[in-house]
């Protein structure tokens, strides 16, 4: 570990700071200590990482990762989970609570924090749960939750179905201050479903899930933080409607994030093909208009930032028939190069790319990290931007292969993260000291 | 060897290769026992099934085939074996073809990607039903030599019919015009995109048809409150004497069995002299001995 790091002639890309040039950027003691124009002397015992024609980015923040420990540690841990995320410049990771046993008490919180201290690679914020065991039926000890460790909380994988359980999660949490991430799904309009309804599900006669099971959702829950002052965070938003109500309720002031995640903004439902159970998940992936509205609101802040929803399974979860299959894909060693494909693609700068993988995540969630100013945590990301790469699910480091990208072209990898000043990853190795 | 999983995909002339071929195995035609002597073909069937069971395995039996009658009550299945160990142990045997029926729409295709055997569809969820369609097409070319420029109207449950999606490609693909009648909510959405005209009026597109397909009201649905009531829908879309009064002269008649007597089709409509219903099943057969002849060849 060097305590002293100097990144030579980057082009550094900091949203939050308003900083898009080639710079020097000096590493201490692990924080930012100087960014400059001008090239800077090496300090005595210095490490240099020489990055010219490469982007040198605060550290990815994921707001939606399963990391599936406690309890189906075969999918992944804390630490494969953690390895996986520096691989993918994700310097930062918010743990969902659906794990068996699930996180809706302090004492799994603790469990979740002491196996991502001894991985020893990324930070990684616990997300407690809303109600307990998920159930939908009673609130979770928030204040609990909060005091362990937890950023957020959420039942995701699962809607509130009850809307005055809702209404007084939101009420309660605001006296922490922390955002409540919800899954919007009207279950009595998915029931049964395996993807989007629309012309894709009908050609495979499987049962759809409407757009509506999600944007009546986010209609309620939107009435309900307008009337309770609350904090709402929108996990994985896959439709039109949804976006459309969100830059409404945006407009009108209310205390409303939002993320997408880079599949549902890359892929729409034709990518089901002939029953591929990699392109199932929740929300299913949906139509091309919904992906269009998704770009736009990327662009213009109705999205706050991208998150993966990485979401590991075994090799017998997905080799079944395709209403059995169980949704989810993984994500985090891929994401980088999904949000490039728009960025080369025209459809997205690159600096508002990186602020949805950065400084976007870090405000919706009041996270540290994010930006590269003086002082700010030395969570760096290096990025070869025109790195051409074949995805191959076989060389992932998370324990599960699980995606439907494989095989895909990339162009733009990540090269080096480094996390309060560490190098953790570099040259395709994730760098552990335990 | 080629699977059929569908009709989706296949061209006009691949299906009137089988359609034509299937008269030769009309009775009193040739004799084709020699066709797949030596062979099995298994048949794996992972719901209930009478006609479309019995007719492939007569089908099968008349190529001179040994038939494998595999279902999975006392099998491994009911063990928590998966869909695909099963049809690799299957597979393992040595069957020529594997005829699958199954209540998972797309399960046929994920079979026919882990075996090297031939895989025939014979049903898979509410997605295709393949042979249906060819042996009603064939029907239909045997009473009308060809189908171009033919309306067929296909009325009822078109959310949950997998006879209903195959029809649509297979007629569409052999030249006729289809259209697609029902509830709203039994009338899945995009269908135009596949070819159909939509409407849920029945009495206003009955005098185009020159055949009328009834599909099978599936009561099993019900309670998931589709429809307010099988009396409502009988009268906004049972095929009654009435109606049948208002169809075009010399249409037919047709329904994949089985029948709710009453209910989509009137007892006297369905025995009367526009029917073809039996001449469908016994079609079945020909039809499917050409489907095993030419994926296996």
């Amino acid at each position: 570990m060097s305590a002293t790091v100097l990144f030579r002639r980057g082009r550094v890309i900091d949203p939050r700071n308003g900083v898009d040039g080639v710079r020097d950027v000096l590493v201490r003691d692990g924080k930012v200590a100087e960014v400059s124009d001008a090239p800077l002397p090496v300090p005595p015992g210095a490490e240099v990482v020489e990055a010219a024609g490469r982007w040198v980015l605060p550290g990815f923040i994921d707001l939606h990762v399963h990391l599936r420990e406690p309890g189906e540690e075969g999918k992944e841990t804390v630490l494969t989970g953690c390895r996986a995320a520096v691989a993918g410049g994700f310097t930062a990771v918010v743990a969902m609570p659906n794990t068996k046993v699930v996180n809706d008490s302090g004492l799994v919180t603790e469990l979740v924090l002491s196996r991502a201290r001894a991985a020893n690679l990324c930070h990684v914020y616990p997300a407690g749960a809303i109600t307990k065991g998920l159930k939908g039926e009673e609130l979770a000890e928030t204040g609990e939750l909060i005091s362990a460790g937890c950023v957020a909380i959420t039942d995701d994988g699962r809607p509130v179905m009850n809307a005055a359980l809702m209404r007084r999660a939101l009420q309660y949490a605001t006296m922490f201050g922390v955002p409540v991430m919800v899954h919007e799904e009207d279950l009595t309009l998915s029931a049964g479903g395996a993807m989007h309804e629309g012309s894709v599900s009908t050609r495979l006669g499987l049962r759809g899930i409407p757009a509506s099971a999600e944007v009546a959702m986010v209609a309620r829950d939107l009435v309900l933080l307008e009337e309770t002052k609350g904090r709402l965070h929108i996990a994985h938003v896959s439709c039109e409607g949804s976006v459309r109500l969100i830059r409404e309720a945006k407009r009108r002031g209310l205390f409303v994030t939002a993320e997408a995640t880079p599949h549902h903004v890359i892929l729409d439902d034709r990518a089901v093909g002939d029953y591929d159970t990699h392109a199932k998940m929740a929300p299913p992936l949906r139509a091309d208009r919904d992906v269009e509205a998704l770009r736009e609101a990327l662009v213009d802040g109705t999205i706050d930032a991208i998150a993966t929803d990485h979401a590991p399974h075994g090799v017998l979860d997905k080799q079944v028939e395709f209403e059995k299959g169980i949704n989810g894909i993984v994500g985090l060693e891929t994401a980088l190069g999904l949000t490039l494909e728009l960025v080369h693609a025209g459809l997205l700068d690159a600096k508002r790319a990186v602020e949805l993988l950065t400084h976007g995540p870090a405000k919706a969630f009041g996270l540290p990290g994010g930006h590269l100013a003086p002082g700010a945590p030395a969570d760096i990301t290096v990025v070869d931007p025109l790195e051409e790469w074949t995805v191959d699910a076989h060389r992932f480091y998370s324990r599960s292969r699980n995606t439907p990208f494989h095989g895909r072209k990339q162009k733009g990898r990540v090269v080096q993260t480094w996390v309060s000043g560490r190098k953790v990853y570099a040259d395709g190795q994730v760098k552990e000291s335990r | 060897m080629r699977h059929l999983l569908g009709i989706e995909g296949w061209r006009r002339d691949e299906l009137e290769a089988v359609l034509d071929r299937a008269r030769a195995h009309l009775p009193g035609g040739p004799d084709t026992t020699h066709l797949l002597r030596g062979k099995v073909v298994a048949n794996l069937f992972f719901e209930d099934s009478t006609r479309t069971r019995t007719s492939f395995h007569m089908a099968a039996r008349g190529l001179g085939a040994g038939v494998l009658d595999w279902s999975p009550s006392g099998s491994s299945t009911s063990k928590g074996e998966t869909l695909l160990d099963t049809a690799r142990n299957i597979e393992a045997t040595g069957p020529v073809a594997i005829v699958m029926r199954h209540r998972s729409s797309g399960a046929p295709h994920l079979v026919a990607k882990h075996v090297r055997c031939v895989v025939i569809n014979a049903g898979d969820g509410t997605h295709e039903h393949p042979s249906q369609a060819l042996l009603d097409a064939f029907t239909l070319r045997q009473r009308w030599g060809s189908l171009d420029g033919r309306t067929v109207l296909i009325v009822g449950d078109i959310l949950h019919s997998r006879v209903a999606r195959s029809n649509l490609w297979c007629l569409k693909a052999l030249g006729a015009r289809v259209i697609v009648c029902g509830p709203p909510t039994l009338v899945p959405p995009g269908l135009e995109a596949l070819g159909a005209e939509v409407t849920h009026n029945l009495d206003a597109v009955l005098p185009q048809a020159d055949a009328v397909m009834c599909l099978r009201l599936q009561l099993e649905r019900m309670s998931e409150a589709f429809l307010p009531s099988t009396r409502e829908y009988s009268r906004l879309f049972g095929l009654t004497t009435a109606r049948e009064e208002r169809m075009k002269a010399g249409s037919l008649v047709m329904h994949p069995g089985p029948i709710n007597r009453g209910l989509e089709l009137a007892p006297a409509v369905a025995d009367g002299a526009r029917s073809v219903i039996l001449e469908q099943v016994s079609n079945g057969v020909a039809v499917r001995r050409a489907i095993l002849e030419v994926c296996t060849s």
